[in-house]
């Protein structure tokens, strides 16, 4: 058993896991935030992806207990964050999800693509958004509101 | 999905692990663990120990001298791909990087880890083949060795670090000006290399080397077409095609029809793509 202490959504957490506990069994299991969904477990489908001290990971092949100071963002902690509500709101207009299982990856994901390339082309979306997998196959609207999304937050900073 | 039980311990410094690599043969090295994390969790090797080196800083410094670039083990592919010694390779590095796995692996895995897994079909091992560059070895009780890559890559996941060792840098020559070519053929994107191919041109003393991956073993470079791009600027296509059949079929073991077609495509097409540069 091992003691990880760290920051999850802002709140310090301590938790007693298994060394081969990762990063995704901390969440769901430990702090019950299943709001982080587990595809494959071994890292081919981004749907566990959450941001680890800023940047996106896949939390089914990160070690919790490498996590130990860190500072982790799930879809959880996303709720009132300005940049994400943009992007959730274009996801719905664009009927960017069907079943729902991918959304927290593709969300967590976007965010960075945004923040990474500000304003992304639909073919840098696309190519970004590669170990992303969506088995309704909805990557035309998740393109589109990721670029809409883009677009708007850039206009947003031009008058602001 | 589980990995088999495993013991995990993380070293405050860099003497601190090599101790615990020397006392202990069976403990595995895990660093960014985009590989071998997928690989304990489907069961394909187990570990008894992990020895996490992730927080290690003496692995996570660069040093650029004028004439090689160092680059510390812990080095993130992302770091690499958003720009990192850029410039001393004129953009080489930056390509490679930016075609391995997806941004979310790329964030956690290393230079090193990839070097030393040695993945038959991995990015690195080739790249660093073609640059000529060399990886720093560290023991507990002997210290550091260089090793070149040539040396380095012996076998699929088999390299020359013995036990108790650590690869904790890699040294790669400076090529500003470098000609350089890639080409890498992936069932989808993301995924590792059914061929990869790296050119990087001669200049002045230093020789063409045409590194291939994707085969059997790790990657190789190819000598006979290496040469006559240094030695017969006037051979022709056919010559040179030949070349590159020749040296497909040394490196790779029992190559199918597709393959020899693969590699093929990949190995031309990094020659000429390196060839297209201005001088």
């Amino acid at each position: 058993m091992v003691e990880v202490t760290l920051t999850i959504n802002g709140e310090e957490e301590t938790v007693v896991i298994d060394a081969r506990d990762s990063l995704s069994d901390l969440l769901r299991e430990k702090l019950n935030l299943t709001g982080t969904h587990v595809g494959c477990d071994h890292g081919a489908c981004g749907a566990c992806t959450v941001h680890l001290d800023g940047t996106p990971v896949r939390s089914c092949i990160v070690l919790a207990a490498r996590c130990e100071c860190s500072d982790i963002l799930t879809i959880e902690g996303t709720r009132n964050d300005a940049i994400t509500d943009v992007v959730r709101r274009h996801f719905h207009d664009k009927h960017a999800l069907q079943c729902g299982f991918c959304t927290p990856g593709m969300l967590m994901m976007a965010v960075d693509i945004i923040r990474r390339y500000r304003v992304p082309s639909e073919e840098q979306v696309r190519a970004e958004l590669s170990g992303q997998i969506c088995r309704c196959t909805g990557y035309m609207g998740i393109v589109n509101a990721i670029v809409a999304a883009a677009d708007e937050l850039d206009g947003q900073r031009a008058t602001a | 999905m589980k990995p088999a039980l495993f013991d995990y311990v993380r070293p405050e410094s860099l003497s601190d692990a090599l101790a615990l690599l020397r006392d202990d043969e069976g403990a595995t090295v895990i660093a960014g663990g985009q590989s071998l994390l997928p690989m304990l969790n489907l069961r394909v090797t187990a570990a008894e120990k992990l020895v996490d080196i992730s927080r290690l800083h003496a692995l996570q410094g660069t040093n650029d001298d004028g004439t090689t670039v160092s680059v510390g083990a812990l080095v993130t592919h992302a770091a690499i791909e958003d720009g990192l010694h850029r410039e001393a390779f004129n953009g080489l590095l930056q390509r490679v990087a930016a075609k391995i796995a997806y941004r979310a692996v790329r964030n956690m895995g290393t230079l090193g880890g990839s070097l030393s897994l040695c993945d038959p079909s991995a990015d690195w091992p080739a790249c660093l083949l073609a640059l000529d560059a060399s990886v720093i070895a560290a023991s507990a009780d002997d210290g550091e060795r260089e090793i070149a890559m040539e040396e380095f890559l012996v076998d699929a996941y088999t390299t020359a670090l013995e036990s108790g060792e650590l690869l904790t840098r890699v040294v790669i020559p400076r090529r500003p000006m470098a000609r350089w070519g890639v080409s890498k053929v992936t069932r989808k994107s993301g995924a590792f290399a059914d061929s990869l191919a790296i050119a990087v041109l001669g200049d002045g003393d230093l020789p063409t080397r045409v590194a291939l991956t994707g085969i059997a073993s790790c990657a190789r470079l190819l000598i006979r077409t290496s040469g006559i791009l240094d030695e017969d600027r006037e051979a022709t296509a056919a010559t040179l095609a030949e070349a590159i059949r020749e040296d497909i079929v040394e490196v790779h073991e029992d190559v199918t029809p597709y393959q020899l077609r693969c590699h093929h495509h990949t190995v031309s097409t990094a020659i000429t793509e390196a060839q297209s540069w201005s001088k």
